[in-house]
């Protein structure tokens, strides 16, 4: 990475005298132009982290830097972080043209207002300048917001779960169009979710939170294929847990031998992915054999549920398998798969 | 996917009151609450000390005189007879607004509100000018009425006019009630009849507890009707004790009795208010439930809002009217507008003052309560409302104790009156604001500080130019109130000074009926403003 545009370091928030910290010695950098997600479960710290990278909540311990320089104690107006609400929070008073022109600061107002037009322009609202935030669609509500924040020129936007409010229609074609228009802006992005898939498909790099920790940043491909621990396989897409022995490079499960990603040691916990397993009818006794509980049709596949001792498998399989429950199977790695060892309990 | 038990996949709740944006609360906010705080508390300590000053076997000879019995017995059963005349007439009435197939529901709903702009002396005033040899009964109908007083005629001017408090709260509850429930109730097997007693009557309660709560204050609080239909509560007790008698020690004491009657209405409405759980449990919006006919029972419906409408709004307007007619007969019109022009300007140089000194003290302490929650705003959001709540021969009482004490060169002038007011109806003040910055939320604010704003430059121009119509609402609401205001006026304005509803309770009270008639006309105009505020801001939540 290049010199980083954000780099916070051990960040720390305690609310009240609760036990636990609401954000625990958070760390990370952002390059410029790098569109960067926080996920996780509700009530994880990931939007108070936020609210201390933009200045609304002031830090415990450790430090923010923007451009080098250290912004911690800044009061947010002082930043140069723009920041896209869950609501949006547009000025209500005000019209679209005017709540652009609002970040625009000097100047007369009506040249102000002609200033506005490009951001207006580059969010695709040219023409709508004159509504009210009541008149607009909550994707345009959403747009406005965006050019706002752009028009404060800022070095940074970080976006708090934006399209949570907005229709599942609406949201895949919003989310490519913003992505759109952060690539050409070349500003950087934080962006806050708890929509797994959102994640994998926005970010450049995604940093997972649990409980007020960061536990693992990465690539959205590096995470998913190498997750940390058990909580971040499941959280971020399916997976199936199954205790082995590990042995160096192969362990020994309920599958048979597997061959590892990485070396590990002792008892270990296996994260296969529904994608990396396969069924075949086939009647048996060992560890292996299994029967099918529950079938469930997603359109271009499906995912078999599949008893195996004490242990329930997801097994993705194509759309026309004629597998159905009741029938006896056996589970098998499909060929080349490299099986994730997790500490056994997390 | 594998289960993620804490991963909610919708948006959390929206959330009005926010957490602390950034620093807290400006020392400067602080100071001026904590001024507020004791300018609304103080006078209560010095009420005390009064009351404690006198010597203790003259106390307990004042405690346990037995006319104080006889003036808590007349107290409560004023309390008691007013709440059970607004019972039987809010509840048909909001019932029938809001579930039945009446028709005209919003001009029933408007006049059902409207009374509220007659204040009670005026009520009073009514009914005296309908009785008596030249009343208007005896002049249309040749029917000579006698003067009404006592306990019916003082129930009965008090409920017409105050009926509309429970009313508001029975109507919004019957709306609020989700149709579900009863429905679920008709298809256990329940009649209509049942259904109303065991479903839907216990989810009014709340709303009988907090319009009860507004009634009985209201009731222990007024001056005019009792003192008009010579009725003796505490009250009038304490008015004529203070400036009558003199006898101020005995006055703080009837003060502090009242305080305990207050107190105790407070808490029977807060135990009766959150005793149950009547919160709806369930997702989705609550659906209306559909209009009930009324069938044969409509004549009788329409009857009685006939009756109630003429009695609470006809009489009232007839009666000022009858009695305006001989104004224009009599000769010294002329000298009689000089003089209602320089009451009515008399009235305004208290209320102007005190109505902006509100709206300006509302904007800092309504950002402190919704912004800033804490134990000490908390405790200020409750000191307002008590400082409302008291009774006013109570407050004005403790206020001249104050002044005499610490400032005795400011007692019975026109700021002490101004200071006293402000401090008296700064609740009022607040609501709007109050309201409009819950909804604001701190994000528009946080926005633009995102975009470079400082702290006041973003309040200023993002939050300012939304809060000046309710801050004006506010004020407004004061300036009415004042103008209408009655025992304070009496026991703090300077010797001489003379304001609308004082210049028509003492006509009233010598039987000079026509002349107080204009004073009293142009009062109802004024306390139109105050109701068609309070629908606007108060009724349609």
């Amino acid at each position: 990475m290049t010199t980083p545009l954000l780099s916070i370091h051990g960040l720390r928030k305690v609310y009240g005298d609760a036990a636990t910290a609401a954000v625990h010695d958070a760390s990370f950098q952002v390059a410029p132009g790098e569109i960067f997600t926080l996920i996780g479960p509700s009530g994880c710290g990931k939007s108070t982290l936020l609210r201390m990278i933009a200045g609304f909540e002031v830090p415990q311990g450790g430090s923010v830097r923007l451009d080098g320089r250290d912004i911690t104690a800044a009061p947010p107006e002082k930043r140069r972080i723009g920041i896209v609400f869950q609501d949006y929070a547009l000025f209500p008073h005000l019209s679209a043209r005017d709540n652009v022109a609002f970040a625009l600061r000097g100047g007369r107002q009506d040249a102000r207002r002609a200033r506005a037009e490009p951001f207006l322009a580059s969010v695709g609202l040219e023409g709508l300048g004159d509504r009210f935030p009541d008149q607009l669609s909550g994707g345009q509500q959403q747009r406005v917001a965006l050019a706002r924040t752009l028009a404060g020129a800022p070095r940074l936007i970080l976006l708090d779960e934006p399209f949570s409010n907005l229709d599942a229609s609406l949201r895949d074609a919003t989310r490519r169009e913003i992505r759109e228009i952060l690539r050409a802006t070349g500003v950087g992005a934080i962006f806050v979710t708890h929509d797994q898939e959102e994640a994998l498909s926005f970010a450049d790099r995604v940093a997972v939170m649990r409980a007020g920790r960061i536990l693992q940043v990465g690539e959205p491909e590096e995470i998913y294929a190498r997750p940390a621990d058990r909580f971040v396989a499941g959280f971020l897409g399916r997976t199936n847990l199954l205790p082995a022995e590990a042995g160096d490079v192969t362990a020994t499960s309920p599958l048979g031998e597997v061959i590892l990603a990485a070396p590990a040691h002792g008892s270990v916990l296996l994260s296969l992915r529904p994608e990396q397993l396969a069924v075949t009818a086939d009647e048996g006794m060992t560890p292996s054999h299994g029967a099918i509980v529950s079938r469930e049709f997603k359109g271009r596949d499906v995912t078999l549920w599949v008893q195996l001792g004490p242990h329930l498998l997801q097994v993705d399989a194509g759309a026309r398998s004629p597998l159905r429950p009741g029938d006896q199977v056996r589970v098998t790695l499909r060929e080349g798969t490299l099986a994730v060892a997790l500490p056994p309990e997390a | 996917m594998t289960a993620q038990p804490e991963a909610a996949p919708l948006a959390p709740p929206r959330r009005f009151r926010l957490r602390i944006p950034v620093h807290g609360p400006h020392p400067a906010l602080l100071a001026l609450a904590g001024l507020v705080a004791v300018g609304l508390l103080l006078p209560f300590a010095y009420l005390l000390l009064r009351a404690l000053e006198a010597d203790p076997a003259a106390v307990v000879g004042i405690v346990l005189r037995p006319r104080n019995l006889m003036l808590l017995g007349n107290t409560l059963a004023l309390v008691g007879l007013v709440l059970a005349l607004s019972t039987l007439v809010a509840l048909p009435l909001a019932w029938l607004t809001a579930r039945s197939d009446l028709g005209a529901r919003r001009l029933v709903t408007v006049l059902s509100v409207l009374p509220l702009a007659i204040p009670g002396y005026v009520m009073a005033y009514a009914l005296i000018g309908v009785s008596g040899y030249a009343g208007l009964a005896n002049t249309l109908f040749g029917l000579r009425l006698p003067r009404p007083e006592g306990l019916s005629g003082a129930a009965f001017a008090l409920t017409l006019y105050i009926f509309p408090y429970l009313f508001l709260n029975l109507r919004a509850a019957l709306l609020g009630t989700d149709a579900a429930l009863e429905e679920t109730a008709r298809s256990l097997g329940l009649s209509p009849g049942r259904v109303f007693l065991r479903v839907t009557l216990p989810q009014l309660i709340p709303a009988f507890a907090s319009g009860w709560l507004v009634i009985t204050l209201y009731v222990l609080g007024d001056f005019g009707v009792v003192a008009l239909m010579r009725y003796e509560v505490f009250s009038y007790a304490i008015f004529t004790q203070y400036s009558a008698a003199f006898d101020r020690t005995y006055a703080a004491w009837l003060s502090l009795m009242l305080l305990a009657v207050g107190a105790v209405a407070v808490g029977a409405a807060t135990y009766l208010g959150g005793r149950r759980r009547l919160a709806r449990i369930g997702t989705g919006v609550a659906r209306r439930a559909a209009p009930v006919p009324l069938g044969r029972l409509r004549p009788v419906a329409i009857a009685f809002l006939v009756l109630l409408f003429g009695t609470a709004l006809g009489l009232p307007t007839v009666t000022l009217a009858y009695w305006m007619s001989f104004l224009t007969t009599q000769s010294a019109a002329a000298d009689d507008l000089g003089e209602l022009a320089t009451v009515f300007a008399s009235s305004l140089s208290v209320a102007g003052p005190a109505a902006v000194a509100a709206g300006v003290l509302a904007v800092p302490l309504a950002v402190l309560m919704v912004r800033y929650p804490s134990g000490f705003s908390r405790l200020l959001e409750r000191t307002t409302y008590l400082g409302y709540g008291v009774p006013p021969l109570a407050f004005a009482l403790a206020m001249v104790f104050l002044t005499l004490s610490l400032a005795p060169f400011a007692y019975q002038t026109r700021a002490l009156l101004v200071l006293a007011f402000t401090l008296h109806f700064l609740a009022l003040a607040l609501g709007p604001p109050r309201t409009a910055l819950m909804q604001m939320g701190v994000r528009p604010e946080q926005a633009a500080r995102a975009l470079g704003y400082g702290r006041w430059s973003a309040f200023l121009h993002v939050s300012g130019p939304r809060l000046r119509r309710p801050v004006a609402a506010g004020a407004l609401l004061v300036f009415v109130v004042v103008v209408k205001e009655l025992p304070i006026t009496f026991l703090l304005a300077p010797p001489g000074f003379t304001t609308l509803a004082t210049r028509v309770f003492s006509y009233t009270s010598e039987g000079l009926l026509y002349e107080a008639a204009p004073y009293a006309a142009l009062l109802v105009v004024f306390s139109s403003l105050f109701v068609g505020l309070m629908v606007r801001y108060e009724g349609s939540r």
